[in-house]
């Protein structure tokens, strides 16, 4: 267990400042967001409105997190829309199973 | 095809072989392309979700006279509004907000391990992974109280149709709405919660082999990135999860 000595002459690049306050930057803005999802929840009575402001507010956090924290944004173009274009599907089908719930609601 | 970003001679495909044409290594390539596969299982089960939810009748009266009942769906701030070690009192969503801060700050935490990988600086990568891990296992502990009082009840039942109260959930019935309320909660958070469990796991022996210095030996900390890749896709989903069951 002693052998981590022989690594301690790998030089330790120090910190770059401005990548550490972009990332706290980030986490800021998650927080703000979140938030200011917790402002909407108790302000607005429930109905599609607020959904839709929850689900777009969900998608920019979503957003942040995959394109920075995940690095997604930094990465070659062709791995980014491999992740990106499977989960516009995805969307679609949240629209469209949600509306086909409603209408067995209203067919009950 | 052309990339800009991989060394290949002239005349050769970059899909040849022996380049990186998506620019990442192997592990961390198919570390994306598993969570890819696994949002589209939670994509699944949280579509699953709205699908049923929304062919349920839902609450249409004033938050403040909402009373529990088989016949809608209940209303998210009436459902979880207790916090640990306060009894009685009445806080809508304070606790999952206290849950989801605990889960982004150990994302941070993980994303600052990658950035301290990067620079090979293992004192910092250890520093940041056992953060990362002590908010995953304090998440865990939250849900784990969450269950529980979800299952105990909360303070007053749900009158059943034999003139009798029923508190809180088991395996056919719940307190606060139709049966697939309680159904599709334990399922969805049960699976993000496993997850959890596993990214713990994960960071847990990554940070052992920090600390034994594997990677300081091997020369890079691409490890710790393939772990954050996976801890911050644990983060994701429970930014969805959240929305749909605590605030639509």
């Amino acid at each position: 267990m002693d052998h981590h000595d022989e690594n301690a002459h790998v030089a330790v690049i120090p910190p770059n400042k401005e990548k550490i306050k972009k990332l706290w930057t980030v986490a800021g803005i998650l927080g703000i967001v979140t938030a200011v999802e917790f402002v909407i929840a108790f302000t607005m009575p429930h109905g599609p409105t607020k959904t839709f402001l929850f689900v777009a507010l969900t998608i920019v956090k979503a957003g942040y997190i995959v394109l920075e924290f995940m690095h997604l944004r930094y990465e070659v173009k062709i791995l980014f829309w491999s992740i990106l274009i499977p989960m516009i599907f995805v969307v679609w089908m949240l629209v469209a199973f949600v509306y086909e719930g409603f209408q067995i609601s209203v067919v009950r | 095809m052309a990339s800009s970003t991989s060394a290949v001679a002239s005349g050769k495909s970059a899909w040849d072989g022996g380049a990186s044409p998506m620019g990442a290594s192997y592990g961390k390539l198919m570390m994306w392309f598993f969570l890819l596969s696994d949002a589209f299982t939670f994509s699944a089960l949280l579509i699953t979700y709205g699908l049923v939810r929304s062919s349920h009748k839902a609450y249409t009266g004033a938050v403040e006279n909402f009373v529990f009942s088989q016949d809608y769906w209940p209303v998210p701030e009436r459902v979880y509004e207790a916090v640990p070690f306060l009894h009685g009192v009445e806080l809508p969503l304070v606790f999952v907000g206290i849950m989801t801060f605990i889960l982004i700050m150990s994302s941070v935490t993980m994303v600052l391990a990658v950035e301290a990988g990067h620079r090979m600086d293992r004192k910092a990568v250890e520093k940041w992974m056992l953060w990362t891990i002590l908010g995953g296992i304090a998440f865990l502990s939250c849900q784990a109280w969450e269950w529980a009082h979800f299952i105990h009840g909360a303070e007053y039942g749900d009158a059943v149709a034999e003139g009798t109260t029923f508190f809180g959930a088991n395996l056919v019935h719940n307190q606060y709405g139709p049966p697939d309320f309680a159904a599709f909660f334990f399922f969805i958070t049960g699976f993000h919660g496993f997850h959890v469990f596993s990214g713990v796991c994960l960071n847990f022996l990554i940070y052992y082999n920090t600390v034994t210095g594997v990677y300081q030996r091997r020369g890079h900390y691409e490890m710790v990135e393939k772990v954050g890749l996976y801890w911050h896709f644990v983060d994701l989903v429970w930014v969805f999860v959240f929305t749909f069951f605590y605030l639509v």
